[in-house]
């Protein structure tokens, strides 16, 4: 069909990945040294064939991309959404050129433009005039383009007063809009996006999803990946759901997102071992937060493991709450219940806890977690899901849809008073 | 956008068939990649674009005391030693400072590499680019130097644009290679100012290629840069190259641009999978 712009046939990407083996505790110095020098001798190896170092005695071959076939269309926006993991960026990397596919083909008709993050090759030394220029030759831009479309970029970023000071000097905020505009004046036919969006204002953030409906309505194609499930539904008309490299669900964008958080809640249901990596070393094994649902109103209770091969110190630890479409509704940070820097080894820790009188309007919420060790801290979304019943009480009183309510119950109370407000008084004494 | 082609195939391996059409699409990007790595060289300096004069103005001031006062070496003809030191010292540090920014020019932009696509070739091209700037620097020193000596040079410095591109095709050879290398090996990130070291006194910047023994001469011009020195000495201070050298010397000049380029090109389409 000549409408086609992007057709992808049987994709698929290889990664090496190593493992390091799990011995004993205590290792003779003998071992350590024969260990070393076959290390030694491997890499040597390595380097003389040509091929990359790994660290690790076992080599495993990965597929972060297995099988993926899909066409679009001209003028289609489509969203692509997944777990951590599930290969949404390395499609985004091989349709954008950075890597090569291992096996398959793209077909790719027209100019592509992607934008993987904001501000790629931003030189902090440099003015905000200069950056400008360096961003849009690396994005792809011409000089005589930018040159063209400098003032509107400049306007879009609302910047004019810091042109000429060093963009080290800008705030995180007047860098990412300085970005943005000059990402978003590239004016390609396809635009490939990773999730973005994620930094800079609220009110920015809606500026470039303007900006984004805007190059989509003019007919261009837009390919966006994200978390967030409520940009991706105002946004695209198509969904794509990818799934340990493969491509499960691609259809309506509302039926995708539903059948994805579907998923996941069955998968929490059913797995009794996640082994989902938190970050590098700590593993977690299990996740349960009110598990088989709870009624609004009743206590949630939730029980976290967690393991780590080598001692690490969890410094933090929340949970966070997210709605169907991820917006983060609360956050459950468990420093305040007294867990912080807290030792998690091989024996594993078990921390379980309850929320007392859930709040919440009745409904689907993804579960996820942050955490912080000394390697940094981590965050990690789509790990379970809660399901929200309606409460007891909701039977015996009046309520509107769900869909209508939000995402908090409140408690309250209120009462009524006839002929009591101020104007009605004063009507009366005028009368008088 | 006006650079990415209509209608792009993406295969493993589709990266090779327009390479050099690709490259050209691109050129702009080299050199506002060249222009941002001399803008922000000396940001930050107490003086700047000096130190491309001061550099080579105390380096010569050294090797001219060490090799041609204490040592005793003979200058060529009847070249003041300082001036012949100096017409060396332009290409080797051409040389040097080419293949140290080349060598970490990848890794250095590893955060581009990983998320916008452009020929990789670019990058090291434009760290050897910028490092040209330096060398007009340099070179322009001569003047005043040649003044001061009261010394004119031959006819023969017509040709030295020609000598100036075989120094930076002498470059850019081991720089690429070294470049891919240090990706894939960080070790040569230590060995490289190493070898730089050791080239500084096995090629002949401090003295003339001339005291090497007559039967020597054709294997020390296996070192590349003994060619390229002995070119912009005969241009400068009019010494008459070893041409049997000379000859040897381009040879693996272009031997090293072959390897250098065919090394990189196997290599960087998964620079971004190893950075």
């Amino acid at each position: 069909m000549a409408d086609v712009v992007i057709r992808a046939e049987r994709l698929g990407k290889k990664y090496a990945i190593a493992h390091q083996r799990q011995g004993a505790r205590y290792v003779a110095l003998r071992e350590e040294i024969g260990r070393a020098a076959s290390a030694f001798w491997r890499r040597a190896r390595d380097m003389v064939r040509g091929t990359q170092l790994l660290d690790g005695e076992d080599i495993e071959e990965f597929w972060a991309l297995r099988d993926v076939g899909f066409e679009i269309r001209r003028g289609e926006v489509v969203g692509v959404i997944g777990r951590n993991g599930a290969g949404k960026s390395t499609l985004l990397k091989v349709l954008s050129r950075i890597t090569e596919p291992s096996e398959g083909r793209v077909v790719i008709e027209g100019r592509v433009a992607s934008l993987l993050e904001v501000g790629t090759g931003f030189h902090p030394e440099l003015t905000g005039r200069d950056n400008i220029f360096l961003n849009g030759a690396i994005l792809g831009m011409g000089r005589a383009e930018i040159r063209r479309k400098f003032d509107e970029i400049v306007a879009f970023a609302d910047i004019e007063r810091f042109l000429d000071t060093p963009i080290k000097r800008y705030s995180s905020g007047m860098s990412v809009r300085l970005a943005f505009a000059v990402a978003a004046h590239l004016e390609p036919e396809i635009l490939v996006v990773d999730e973005v969006l994620a930094v800079g204002d609220a009110e920015f953030q809606k500026k470039c999803l303007g900006k984004m409906s805007e190059v989509a309505h003019g007919g261009r194609t837009v390919f966006f990946v994200s978390h967030n499930m409520s940009a991706v539904q105002s946004l695209c008309g198509r969904g794509m759901l990818l799934d340990h490299g493969r491509l499960v669900a691609d259809g309506p964008v509302s039926d995708v997102i539903q059948g994805y958080v579907a998923a996941l809640e069955s998968a929490s249901r059913e797995a009794r071992t996640l082994e989902v990596a938190l970050g590098p070393g700590l593993v977690l094994r299990r996740l349960a937060f009110g598990e088989g649902g709870v009624r609004s109103g009743e206590d949630a209770e939730f029980r976290i493991e967690l393991m780590s091969a080598e001692p690490i110190v969890l410094s933090e630890a929340c949970l966070l709450i997210h709605s169907e479409l991820g917006v983060r509704v609360a956050l459950v940070d468990l420093r305040n219940a007294g867990i912080r820097n807290v030792r998690v080894g091989d024996q594993g820790l078990v921390i379980s806890g309850r929320v007392k009188s859930l709040p919440l309007v009745e409904g689907r919420y993804r579960i996820g977690m942050w955490v912080m060790t000394q390697f940094g801290g981590f965050e990690q979304i789509d790990l379970a899901v809660l399901s929200a019943l309606p409460g007891a009480i909701d039977a015996e009183r009046e309520v509107y849809p769900a869909m209508y309510r939000g995402f908090v119950e409140l408690e309250f109370s209120a009462g009524i008073e006839q002929g009591a407000t101020v104007a009605s008084r004063e009507a009366r004494s005028s009368l008088a | 956008m006006s650079i990415s082609a209509e209608r792009i195939v993406l295969e493993p391996g589709s990266a090779d068939r327009h390479y050099w059409r690709d490259l050209w699409a691109y050129r702009e990007v080299l050199w506002i990649l060249t222009w941002r790595d001399v803008k922000v060289r000396y940001k930050q300096t107490v003086i700047g674009i000096a130190w491309a004069v001061l550099r080579p103005l105390l380096t010569m001031l050294i090797l001219t005391v060490v090799f041609g006062r204490l040592g005793r070496f003979p200058s060529e003809g009847h070249a003041p030693y300082a001036v012949m030191v100096f017409a060396g010292m332009l290409p080797w540090f051409l040389f040097s400072s080419a293949l140290s920014e080349a060598s970490g020019s990848i890794v250095g932009n590893a955060t581009m590499v990983g998320k916008v696509y452009f020929p990789r070739l670019l990058i090291p091209l434009a760290a050897i680019g910028g490092t040209l700037l330096d060398f007009v620097v340099s070179a322009a020193l001569l003047v005043p130097l040649m003044a001061w000596y009261r010394y004119t040079p031959g006819w023969q410095v017509a040709l030295l644009p020609i000598f100036v591109l075989l120094g930076v095709a002498a470059s850019v050879g081991p720089g690429l290679w070294l470049t891919a290398l240090n990706v894939k090996y960080r070790d040569f990130r230590y060995v490289i100012p190493f070898l730089l070291q050791i080239g500084l006194y096995v090629s002949p910047v401090g003295f003339t290629s001339a005291v090497v023994p007559g039967d020597w001469r054709l294997v020390y011009s296996l070192n590349p840069i003994v060619g390229v020195i002995d070119g912009f000495r005969w241009c400068l201070v009019g010494a008459e190259p070893y041409w049997p050298g000379f000859a040897v010397s381009s040879a693996v000049i272009a031997l090293f641009l072959w390897l250098g380029l065919a090394r990189f090109r196997a290599t960087e389409r998964s620079f971004a999978d190893m950075l």
